[in-house]
């Protein structure tokens, strides 16, 4: 075969089937041990294996026809891609389009719950939509908040989901803490605490997180890259090792459950005469409860987005990315790297601890289950997958991972007789489907889906820098 | 004295199957520079494999001979992990080489992923129990109320390490592969310029890496007779700061680093807490990154600007 083959001679279509057959058979090789034999445990004997040749031999059959048709088309020998440039009319039509996108994109957020309610046809059905919406943007603002270290400092985190943790544990040992509820009671009343722990606790939780972000960024101050990214993954590590077995303040592996609920700035969501839908005039509804919670994580997560971007303006946020791009040339330039450094990590994690606090009082119920380094992993790829440092590219991945995890429960279909039988559990290959994303988008965008990145400081015209002229330092 | 001479045979079982998971992950980075997080998981399909192939062995085939059961799988365990390392590399890590930074470690991270869900989609979630392997022990020491035992599996253990770490030795010093080896790891570039196949040196880099996790898969599934989808990341990280202790790139010091990890662990355990042990093995990790980079046995990274 040679490389100047036309397309559809015999060398590249029979170089495309020696191809297939190939990965079939490493397919099928790959496959037998684990897929082939399966142990089970049927009728609590010992365990006896069973036989599943027909799935690897299913399976090998489907790469085998995708590789052949990949082969034969987008991958073909001697195939030039065409790359026209843009016309002006579709450049400028996109960049409308790029200047109305923010606006509509936070309308369209404020209005999520009145469209989940209109299109669901009332509060108690959509109760699910709301609690995605609730969901995803747990992550929207977990992936800024990391973003501030890893997009913008350019400080590989594995370890932020222990800020997550202190947040959580801070509201939930506060909230159900009898000595404080007893002191704000004999100082204010018997159900202040009840009433306004959130929002008494939410600065706290906030700066905690800060104050554990500047511990653990302390020694880590010299390393860089990979180094950095294992040591904060041993100190997340550490931190729900000891949430697990320091039994007597964290009630250990069985959590801290009866976390007192939101308020609505101390008007409790009940159907009492003092409750909010008494108060407002409304037939009480739970789901009040869950809009409002939406309204707040809303909230703290454009927080997030309002201060990174002001920081970004600041000669903080200048320090972060000229750190980020090469950390001794900002050194040499008299910036101050240890400081620069443990501000992202303060910043970072305290935005860390005010979603840990919002999820605290969301689930109300804590445990060191919901804060593994898988969850690290996820929150990590959000911000990778969406292009290091773009706020709106981690907001489209939250969207796209966490809503299409989400989604995939729902592909009911699957389940019917003909396709894979009802035994057969979607969800159960969410985090299969999730791993396999994070290699395939790093082997086609390693950049992440927002690779360009915006000039923060101008002459003249802002212009975008492509993906390939952005060169990273060590840092 | 006879706790501690029991913890000392324990501890250096222990560090043997952490020394064989620590050198794949020293060799690759000595080689390209990377932390290949899926090392601790390539462990767990090498373990999960020597499982499946035991029960095949000794339920349908019906061979009663241990030692030739321990044989087959210790080949065939080899084989298919060092494949599937083999592929990893060629899909998951080779297109990425000379792209940022980050990339290969989220594309190993992801690996991580979809290594351990694919087990537990294939497998189930629940623990697999092997029959116990060679339960006899010997009696070294009685002290009149505590006996000190070396269990058979243990022998064994330390056995196939030696002998394995030895073919190993003889593979990097003597063999024209281990020379093109360490040529790469001093100077890729160069390497390439004199005639070393330097992707085909990286390939099978892994493909040694994962067949010794295998080794230590399947010592791991004697010493303890039970295997679960999850068991590759603590084994994982500890391996890896074993080799972080010996000094990253150095094969001496990725063994030693990791029968001390063994030894710290169980001393650890029957010392002070053995809630508290991976937090040690955290803490080791974490001390030894920042105060001593270089390890016991590395070489001080010296960075050119």
């Amino acid at each position: 075969m040679t490389a100047t083959a036309s397309p559809g001679t015999p060398g590249v279509l029979g170089a495309a089937i020696k191809d297939a057959l190939i990965s079939a058979v490493l397919t099928a090789l790959l496959l037998t041990p684990l897929v082939g034999f399966r142990a089970t445990e049927d009728g609590g004997g010992p365990l006896i294996l069973t036989y599943r040749f027909g799935l690897v031999a299913i399976f090998a059959g489907i790469v085998a026809v995708l590789r052949l048709v990949l082969n034969l088309t987008l991958w073909r020998p001697g195939r030039t891609r065409v790359k026209r440039p843009p016309s002006p009319a579709l450049v400028a039509f996109t960049d409308r389009i790029g200047t109305a996108a923010k606006p509509a994109f936070f309308v369209l957020l404020v209005i999520y719950p009145v469209l989940a309610v209109l299109a669901s046809g009332g509060l108690g059905p959509s109760r699910y939509w709301i609690d995605i919406g609730i969901y995803i943007l747990t992550y929207v603002m977990l992936g800024w908040g990391l973003n501030i270290v890893v997009g913008l400092a350019g400080l590989l985190d594995l370890g932020y989901v222990a800020f997550y943790a202190v947040g959580a544990y801070t509201f939930a040992l506060l909230s159900t803490s009898v000595p404080v509820s007893d002191f704000f009671a004999g100082a204010l009343g018997a159900d202040f605490w009840r009433l306004w722990s959130f929002w008494v606790c939410l600065p706290a939780c906030g700066l905690l997180a800060a104050m554990w972000g500047v511990i653990l960024g302390f020694p880590v101050l010299r390393l860089r890259g990979d180094y950095l990214a294992i040591v904060t993954l041993a100190f997340g590590e550490i931190i729900r090792l000891v949430l697990i077995n320091w039994v007597d303040l964290t009630n250990g592996g069985a959590g801290i459950s009866s976390i007192p609920p939101i308020t609505f700035f101390g008007i409790p969501f009940s159907s009492g005469d003092d409750g909010f839908a008494a108060l407002f005039g409304l037939t009480f509804d739970p789901m009040h409860r869950n809009i409002f919670l939406y309204f707040i994580i809303l909230g703290l997560a454009g927080l997030t987005a309002v201060a990174t971007i002001r920081l970004r303006r600041m000669p903080v946020g200048r320090a972060w990315e000229a750190l980020r791009e090469d950390e001794i040339a900002c050194r040499s330039l008299g910036i101050n790297t240890t400081l620069t450094k443990l501000t992202a990590f303060s910043i970072g994690a305290m935005f860390g601890g005010f979603a840990g606090a919002f999820f605290a009082v969301r689930i109300r119920f804590v445990s060191p289950e919901s804060f593994t380094f898988l969850e690290s992993a996820v929150i990590l790829a959000i911000v990778v997958l969406g292009g290091l440092g773009s706020q709106i590219g981690v907001a489209v991945s939250a969207i796209l991972l966490i809503g299409g995890m989400e989604m995939l429960r729902n592909l009911t279909f699957l389940k019917s007789d003909w396709l894979l039988g009802p035994d057969f559990d979607p969800s159960l290959y969410r985090m299969l489907i999730f791993g396999f994303a994070m290699v395939a988008v790093m082997a086609w965008r390693p950049r992440g889906l927002v690779s360009s990145r915006l000039a923060t400081i101008f002459l003249k015209q802002r212009k975008k820098v492509s993906a390939d002229l952005v060169a990273e330092g060590h840092g | 004295m006879d706790i501690f001479l029991q913890q000392l045979i324990n501890g250096l079982t222990l560090g043997s199957i952490y020394g064989l998971i620590a050198i794949g992950y020293t060799m690759v980075f000595g080689i390209i520079g990377m932390v290949n997080f899926a090392h601790g998981d390539v462990f767990m399909v090498g373990t999960f494999t020597a499982f499946i192939m035991f029960l095949l062995l000794t339920t349908v085939l019906g061979i009663t001979s241990i030692f030739l059961v321990l044989a087959i799988v210790l080949v065939v365990a080899m084989a298919f992990t060092g494949l599937v390392n083999w592929t990893i590399e060629r899909a998951a890590y080779r297109p990425l080489r000379g792209s940022f930074r980050l990339a290969p470690m989220i594309s190993a991270i992801g690996m991580s992923i979809l290594l351990s869900n694919f087990v537990q989609v294939a497998q189930g979630p629940r623990n697999k129990a092997l029959p116990p392997i060679l339960p006899d022990v010997i009696v070294v020491w009685d002290s009149g109320n505590y006996q000190v035992t070396l269990a058979y599996k243990q022998i064994l253990i330390m056995v196939v390490t030696v002998v394995l770490l030895a073919a190993f030795w003889w593979l990097v010093q003597k063999t024209p592969l281990g020379r093109a080896q360490r040529a790469c790891e001093q100077d890729r570039k160069m390497a390439a310029l004199l005639g070393v196949d330097v992707d085909r040196t990286i390939s099978l880099t892994f493909v040694i890496g994962a067949a010794l996790a295998a080794v230590a898969g399947v010592l791991y599934l004697t010493y303890y007779g039970v295997v679960n989808f999850a068991d590759g990341f603590v084994p994982g990280v500890k391996a890896f700061t074993a080799a972080v202790l010996g000094g990253i790139g150095s094969l001496p010091g990725a063994v030693l680093g990791g029968l001390l990890i063994g030894l710290i662990e169980t001393f650890w355990s029957a010392y002070f807490s053995i809630e508290y042990k991976d937090v040690a093995a955290f803490s080791i990790l974490a001390i030894t990154l920042v105060f001593m980079p270089q390890g016991l046995l590395g070489r001080p990274e010296v960075e050119k600007v």
